[in-house]
């Protein structure tokens, strides 16, 4: 597996060439990518702040890739999370998983970004027109990692 | 002495993003830091009251109330994560 918190960007390309180079095993790639949106809340977003708390937050990433690890039959995984200053448009988080069948892919990426969500310490500021504001914790994020507890 | 670390908010608020602090006998879990903390008045017992949502770490791991806390711990609290 390969975690990633950098200030970068990423070539999603690039990334999933690397993750699934020379392993003739690999029939699915799924990836999701995130990416900054230009409006939260009901109000215009200029651009973000990403803070994270390093080294608790690439070993929370890493436990959550290992337990997609334990319900699903997945190869690898990769996932890249950038942090700094970011604006509308940008790419935030890159989660790739490689498996024979597709079903094993999408479900294993589904719940490492579900999860990350709600366990990987990150914390996002927003700023607007209105002053700078901090991104409450979404109950919709909560929900969407409690279904994970139900399936598998 | 125990070392402990403020995110995000917390940190902006508290003025603060790490201390060392000397472990009382009174505290041996993270409900006891929290309220030693909380004891220090203004913002502390704002940002940190029992009704706001908190989390919290101990060496880096996730961690609940009652979890133990000894000499050496990096301690972390933070509010709910919001990454993706």
């Amino acid at each position: 597996m390969t975690v990633r918190v950098q200030k970068e960007d990423f070539d999603v390309g690039a990334e999933i060439a690397a993750l699934r180079r020379a392993d003739a095993r690999v029939g699915a790639v799924a990836s999701f990518v995130g990416v900054v949106r230009d409006m939260n809340e009901g109000g215009a977003v200029e651009e973000m702040a990403l803070e994270h708390y390093p080294g608790m937050t690439e070993r929370s990433i890493e436990e959550i890739i290992a337990q997609a690890h334990g319900r699903w039959k997945i190869y690898d995984a990769l996932v890249v999370h950038r942090v700094g200053t970011l604006k509308p448009t940008d790419q935030i988080v890159l989660v790739v998983v490689t498996s024979a069948h597709r079903a094993d892919a999408f479900a294993a990426c589904e719940f490492i970004m579900d999860y990350l969500k709600t366990r990987a310490p990150f914390w996002k500021k927003e700023k607007t027109p209105s002053g700078a504001r901090w991104v409450d914790a979404r109950v919709s994020d909560d929900i969407a990692a409690e279904r994970w507890r139900l399936k598998g | 002495m125990i070392k402990v670390l403020y995110f995000a908010r917390l940190k902006e608020s508290l003025g603060a993003a790490s201390e060392q602090i000397a472990l009382p006998e009174s505290v041996s879990n993270l409900h006891d830091l929290r309220t030693l903390l909380i004891a220090r008045g203004g913002v502390w017992s704002e940002e940190l009251a029992v009704n706001r949502r908190i989390r919290a770490a101990v060496n880096q791991s996730m961690a609940a109330e009652d979890t133990a806390i000894a000499d050496g711990d990096e301690i972390a609290f933070f509010p709910p994560v919001t990454g993706g």
